[in-house]
């Protein structure tokens, strides 16, 4: 059945055509922005960089990271709980929440080893 | 609809190491420094608690949490084991994270953790629950692993163990995938049953074999582990050879025992691994100079040695299998632990030559090394003889009588690596001074427990090996 | 309907590129993202079997995978911090104190 992929195939032309056709208006109506110094920075927008880019970023940064990482993936065993809530009732309650306890409990240790510390 | 009060009883193992787990980790940052022993008194207490909550789920055998896992003789037998590594090791860490200016809390917890990861693998009765399991232990070994974090080894170390263990663990989990697939069901009891297509399940079992077989540490997947046994800390190596490789083992028998499949395609593959194994850990040891790294191959032969019982497919091999287990784990333990003592601070003295004059300085740590490296090397009157006479009488029931062979070839090869050890320390003049340490008390627990235990069985070996015969039906 | 084995040889594909990538890159951060590749391919195979068999457990099956996937990314990029710090290069072949 061919015919069920005609949408599809109208929202890959679209896609396509949408950055194109921006491309080309915009080619006409902006003013040119070479010559204003902006176009040879690192970063075009905002503000301009103070140093360069591969020097060297606090160690916190990757910690962060690694930690947000952890405590957003875990969010997902909430979803299937919430989605079957009603049928899960008191049980599936409980246990949601010895998870998150100790999850939290995590957390607290994280806190007291003074790894969430901004230095 | 709560989960029974009995599926509480059949996890009460991993239970308590969890929750003992979490509280040390929870103690860690609230306990001065002075009194950091509080911290792995608290891990102590719970390794033993475990024990008795093994003896609690005892004493309610079935399968809890749909089927999840399973609480049998055999299980219970291997959560002794495990539940014994914890206390033996974290007894022996205390006195080498003092020394090495690593005593922190988090340590004894990721043992705890590791171990209760452990457990649910000995217990697990389906694949996904297996695979959590083989996770929660093989996480907490990678960070055990880098302990020493100032240490660039121990950083390599834990590197190496990442990078293979979790390639390894994709393999086990893409088996487990095409398991799932051919059989629409992941629960080891109901995959004879289920009617599916026959070349996915071989294959997704071959690939979980393979994932296992690099946690054994068995050929052609075993390079990962002299690296990863050197660089780490040695209560750690000691910990990661004896635990681990217990209940991945247990976790490979239990699924041939119980998958007729996997018992069918398993057979060639193991009796091959075997003979390589074997091989392959005694002749590099051979030519090592560092006793980590020696005693690392020689795990990769023991590992081997398993094997061969593996092969018989029978349950005196089962049985055979659990007996050594428990006598490797022991001898592996008491040698790691004494060369943790001897390596000194900052793990300097590793090398065999170091070990020249050991015997009239320091008899005692050459007595017990002795007794351990003769229980290695499998001679009578110690737990590594019975060991391997069981494994051997296995085989011969089972007509292997080439792996039989195989078998005694490797023990005349191991000889040599493990008595030259012995002559070093007993018949060479030492080449440098090094400080004879009196042994800490904890440490000396743990020898004195580990070497009466490989006499014990190397006398007495009857009541375990009932235990290990009665452990090795494993209901299909 | 697209039939289930071009899911299967997709994600036999993808887990493919990613053993060949562990084997032969040679700098430690790609290397983990192969292994990542790899656990994806499984997670593919869980969920095109899941549906073919009109089952959700394969469904759930892949949370957990991608929860362990996620601890396994904490530690494994802890160990290859330390390593950077210490080593000043994550080239696999620069770090080899243990021979092998």
């Amino acid at each position: 059945m061919p015919s069920r992929y005609i949408p599809i195939l109208i929202y890959a032309i679209l896609a396509a055509a949408f950055p194109a056709v921006t491309l080309i208006i915009f080619k006409f109506i902006r003013p040119d922005s070479t010559s204003a110094g902006a176009k040879l920075k690192p970063y075009e927008c905002g503000i301009p960089p103070e140093s360069d880019a591969r020097g060297r970023y606090s160690v916190r940064f990757y910690i962060v990271a690694i930690l947000f990482v952890i405590f957003d993936v875990e969010t997902i065993f909430l979803f299937p709980w919430a989605v079957q809530f009603n049928a899960l009732g008191l049980y599936g309650l409980v246990t949601m929440f010895v998870f998150l306890g100790i999850l939290i409990i995590g957390y607290i240790w994280l806190y007291k080893k003074g790894a969430l510390e901004w230095v | 609809m709560f989960a029974p009060i009995e599926d509480l009883y059949r996890l009460a193992p991993e239970l308590v190491l969890c929750t003992f787990g979490i509280l040390v980790m929870l103690a860690e940052p609230f306990v001065p420094r002075k009194r950091s022993g509080l911290v792995a008194f608290l891990a102590l207490l719970g390794a033993g608690a475990a024990l008795a909550a093994t003896r609690l789920s005892w004493a309610h055998p079935g399968t809890a949490f749909y089927g999840l896992v399973r609480v049998d003789d055999f299980s219970i037998f291997l959560h002794f084991v495990v539940g014994a590594v914890a206390v033996l090791v974290i007894l022996g860490s205390r006195d080498y994270l003092e020394r090495e200016g690593l005593h922190r809390g988090e340590f004894y917890a990721l043992v705890l953790f590791a171990t209760a990861g452990m457990g649910v693998m000995v217990s697990a009765q389906e694949l996904v629950t297996a695979f959590i399991g083989l996770e929660i232990s093989s996480i907490s070994s990678y960070i055990l692993a880098s302990f020493r974090r100032n240490v660039p080894k121990s950083n390599e170390s834990a590197m190496k163990y990442f990078l293979l263990g979790s390639f390894a663990t994709s393999f086990f989990l893409y088996g487990v995938a095409l398991v799932y697939g051919a059989t629409g069901t992941t629960l080891l009891s109901r995959m004879d049953s289920a009617s599916g297509n026959p070349t996915l399940l071989r294959l997704g079992l071959g690939m979980i074999f393979i994932g296992l077989a690099f946690k054994v540490a068995s050929a052609p997947f075993q390079l990962w582990t002299p690296d990863v046994y050197e660089g780490a800390p040695t209560p750690v190596t000691a910990l990661l050879s004896s635990g681990p490789k217990a209940a991945a083992f247990a976790l490979l028998l239990r699924i041939f025992d119980t998958v007729f499949a996997a018992s069918q395609l398993w057979v060639w593959a193991i009796w091959v691994s075997a003979a390589l194994t074997m091989f392959a850990g005694n002749l590099a040891a051979l030519v090592q100079s560092n006793v980590k790294r020696m005693l690392a191959y020689s795990s990769i032969a023991h590992a081997g040695y398993i094997l061969v019982a593996f092969a018989a497919r029978n349950e005196i091999g089962t049985a055979a299998v659990l007996f050594y287990l428990v006598a490797y784990a022991l001898m592996k333990l008491g040698a790691f632990t004494m060369v943790t003592h001897l390596g000194g601070e900052g793990e300097r003295r590793l090398e065999i030559n170091d070990y020249a004059g050991l015997g009239s300085q320091q008899p005692a740590a050459a007595a017990f090394l002795t007794l351990y490296l003769f229980s290695l090397l499998g001679l009578p009157v110690t737990a590594g003889f019975l060991g391997k006479f069981y494994i051997f009488n296995a085989a011969l029931k089972s007509h292997l009588v080439w792996l039989a062979v195989l078998l005694a070839i490797n023990t005349v090869i191991s000889a040599y690596y493990y008595l030259r050890v012995i002559v070093v320390m007993y018949m060479r003049e030492p080449q440098k001074e090094w400080a004879a340490t009196p042994i800490p008390r904890a440490v000396g627990l743990v020898l004195v427990l580990t070497a009466a235990g490989t006499l014990y069985l190397g006398l007495f070996p009857n009541y375990l090996m009932e235990f290990a015969t009665q452990s090795a039906v494993l209901p299909r | 309907m697209v039939p289930i084995s071009y899911y299967l040889v997709l994600s036999a594909i993808l887990f493919g590129l990613g053993v060949v990538a562990f084997i032969f890159k040679r700098n430690i951060i790609t290397i983990f993202m192969s292994i990542e590749l790899m656990l994806n391919a499984v997670n593919l195979t869980f969920v095109a079997f899941s549906r073919a068999l009109g089952k959700l457990d394969g469904q759930v099956f892949v949370f957990f995978v991608i929860v362990v996937a996620a601890a396994e990314a904490a530690v494994g990029l802890a160990i290859i911090l330390l390593i950077a710090r210490n080593q000043q290069s994550l080239n696999i072949e620069r770090v080899n104190l243990l021979k092998l």
